[in-house]
């Protein structure tokens, strides 16, 4: 693959004020697809990520959104060490961790904790609420002071639970109250990185909201800092002070929050962007640019050639489909925000003169209809 | 705009355009636990070629009661009270056969889960014809030419291909699409739609939301678009319909809804949920606790447990007495007309941003 091409000198944290924690340099997973009879040979792979390039500062909160299959979480459990890259190199605190075997990963995994998109699945059914938040400290024979019972009590009091509930098991928690002992088990260790894989998706509208004050207060009360992976991007606005815009397996644009959501330059920021519906609270709303792509994402068994976003891209051009544009800091860009792109768009969300619609039953439709 | 309700619980004689209205529905579940009230009292109407929005979170009944209106729920559980009449038809008493001639023809729904439900055995083409063959008397090969012609319609590409494919080989964007075709193949009068888009990608939502506004303008068909996310509504909806532990709390249009709100719910809701363009420097302003258990409901207001403006009712009639929904616009609530307001202009709207 063409790796190099995407290949930008790594990003440092903002400003330099915050020390890098974890930084990850053209990390890829390729999952290989089998067949053929009666031999099984690799007659594919799946590109799930394909030379991403990314750095979380210590303390920092830093988000990843794209829509499914694009490897966001694919991304968050390589970088975790829960997959083994196919290539390029994760480094956390200094230590390059891309192929630690077990024994040196130890230290390091109790540092970074996972929570988790589903809080039904990701509790042991037969396991009380205490064993669960219990065990990580087990595992890595930790002792805090005043015993381990003590510690989750305490635990469950500062993630908003009933330090009494102790022995309760799962299925007397309600789904807020579930992902609650998910992050408590998260911080039991107390972890430096938390990767956070859709964490509040899976919960009610009223329950989102303490989910996510919840973890803000994690972060910047203990200093803790989050890769915030999800697909919502009013959330991850919410929590994040800077962003990863990834599609099929790359990273399109990264920038601090303001770059990101105000001056956005890669078309599929932009169409990302467009898409969120909004509460129209009042009129001023309304005035957004409108972009409606068409189509779903392409497979990532076979990718686009050069910018993949180029099949669904509305300024696409000859050399879109010849050479992969690099992540790069554009003219017109603040620093470290970085985009992918050819023919970058104006850094603006307002209303355009005409709609995008590239969808063809919709054009269809709406011709008719003028 | 809708013909919004007299007081719930009273029986009004449904408009000449009302196309659909329900009066007072309750649905109850007997189940191990005890009796579970899905939907207590609930009673509105829709009117042809007009949007009314459900929202709700989980369990307050907003499918129910969509369920119910289609005849889809399980006899022998439920049991279902109160009117609920389609174009001046009765459907609560209505048989099987009668509701038979009614789904996919008058009425018709799309799902929440396309790849579920969509038969995995049958190719789309055929599962699209069905319906127009069963209603319509139609031979096989005119249903294939307006299954084909629907396909088109709702932006499948090569239609006349795709026609032969299984739901496995369409991708999530385009099952859903292939459940529009489906369900507008007989022009129903009224859709419903049932959380169509939470199952999809920001961008893939976009598109199916435009498409199924812009088809409705072409077909004409009332829909019954049922939501959690108050974004999805606001684009979508005329009228709006909050409902909060199987009752309506709160009804109006989606614009007087959204920018006046009037109940303590529908204030957290907004509340709760970060905006693109909002304050990031002010920490989102969740409602407490989690909601009621359907089996035994709190007393009074359902609301009430997790209200922060009960202090401002007189007497203890949050807890004590449940408050009716009004005629038209208004919000299931004790606070008089004046706090509703004083408090959503002086303590909500500037969490907003």
């Amino acid at each position: 693959m063409s790796d190099k091409l995407t290949l930008p000198k790594p990003q440092g944290p903002v400003d330099g004020a915050a020390e890098t924690l974890l930084s990850v340099e053209g990390l890829t997973k390729h999952f290989p697809i089998y067949g053929g009879f009666p031999i099984k040979r690799k007659v594919g792979a799946v590109q799930a990520v394909d030379g991403v390039d990314l750095t979380v500062g210590v303390g920092e909160s830093v988000g990843l959104v794209g829509e499914s299959g694009c490897g966001k979480s694919t991304t968050g459990r390589l970088i975790t060490r829960l997959l083994e890259p196919t290539a390029g190199k994760v480094t956390y605190a200094g230590q390059d961790i891309t192929h630690a075997s077990r024994r040196q990963m130890a230290p390091v995994r109790s540092e970074i904790q996972m929570i988790f998109q589903d809080p039904y699945s990701s509790l042991n059914p037969r396991q009380t609420v205490g064993t669960i938040i219990k065990s990580p400290m087990e595992v890595n024979g930790i002792n805090p002071k005043g015993g381990v019972e003590n510690r989750v009590r305490e635990l469950l009091e500062l993630v908003g639970l009933n330090p009494e509930h102790y022995n309760r098991f799962p299925h007397e928690f309600s789904g807020g109250q579930r992902q609650r002992i998910g992050v408590a088990r998260a911080l039991s260790l107390n972890p430096k990185l938390i990767v956070a894989d859709e964490p509040v998706s899976a919960l009610d509208v009223s329950i989102q909201a303490q989910v996510v004050n919840l973890l803000q207060k994690v972060q910047e009360e203990m200093g803790i800092a989050f890769l915030f992976i999800a697909h919502d991007l009013a959330i991850v606005r919410h929590f994040s002070q800077r962003l990863a815009v990834m599609y099929l397996g790359k990273v399109v644009e990264v920038g601090d929050r303001d770059s990101i959501y105000n001056r956005p330059r890669h078309p599929y920021t932009h169409a990302l962007l467009s898409a969120v519906p909004e509460v129209a609270l009042d009129d001023e709303t309304e005035d957004r640019e409108r972009i409606r792509l068409s189509g779903d994402v392409p497979s990532p068994i076979h990718p686009p050639s050069g910018c993949r976003f180029r099949t669904r891209c509305w300024k696409a051009q000859d050399k879109c489909a010849t050479s992969e544009p690099p992540l790069v800091q554009i003219s017109g860009n603040r620093e470290n925000h970085l985009t992918a792109c050819h023919f970058p768009e104006d850094p603006t969300t307002e209303a355009r003169d005409a709609d995008i619609v590239l969808d063809p039953a919709l054009a269809a439709l709406e011709k008719e209809g003028e | 705009m809708t013909t919004l309700t007299k007081t719930e619980g009273e029986r009004a004689p449904s408009g000449p355009e009302a196309f659909l209205s329900v009066r007072d529905l309750r649905v109850r579940f007997s189940t191990e636990d005890g009796i579970v009230k899905a939907v207590d009292g609930l009673s509105f109407d829709v009117e042809r070629g007009k949007t009314l929005g459900i929202v709700g979170e989980s369990g307050s009944g907003k499918s129910v009661t969509n369920l119910t209106v289609l005849g889809l729920h399980n006899p022998k559980t439920a049991t279902v009270e109160g009117e609920i009449v389609l174009d001046g038809k009765e459907l609560v008493t209505a048989t099987e056969k009668e509701m038979e001639k009614l789904r996919g023809n008058k009425v018709a729904m799309i799902f929440q889960d396309p790849l579920t439900a969509l038969s995995p055995y049958y190719t789309v083409g055929r599962q699209i014809a069905e319906p127009f063959m069963k209603h319509t008397g139609a031979s096989k090969k005119e249903a294939k030419l307006r299954a084909i012609e629907m396909l088109d319609k709702v932006g499948i590409p090569q239609p006349a291909m795709r026609f032969e494919d299984y739901p496995h080989q369409f991708s999530g964007g385009m099952r859903q699409r292939a459940m529009i075709a489906m369900s507008l193949i007989c022009n129903p009068d009224l859709l419903i739609a049932d959380e169509p888009t939470t199952a999809l990608d920001v961008t893939v939502q976009a598109q199916i939301l435009d498409l199924l506004k812009d088809l409705q303008q072409e077909f004409g068909s009332a829909i019954i678009f049922i939501t959690h996310d108050l974004g999805v509504i606001s684009k979508m909806a005329d009228d709006l319909l909050v409902m909060y532990s199987g009752r309506a709390v709160e009804r109006g249009s989606v614009r007087e809804v959204l920018r006046a709100p009037q109940h303590p719910y529908t204030w957290g809701l907004l509340s709760s949920m970060p905006r693109l363009g909002g304050d990031t420097a002010q920490a989102l302003t969740p409602i407490p606790g989690s909601p009621p258990s359907l089996l035994n409901p709190p007393s009074g207001c359902p609301f009430h447990p997790r209200c922060g403006f009960t202090s401002e009712v007189s007497g203890n009639r949050c807890s004590g007495e449940r408050p009716e929904l009004p005629a038209g616009r208004g919000a299931a609530c004790h606070l008089d007309d004046a706090q509703k307001s004083t408090f959503f202009i002086e303590q909500i709207k500037p969490r907003l941003g």
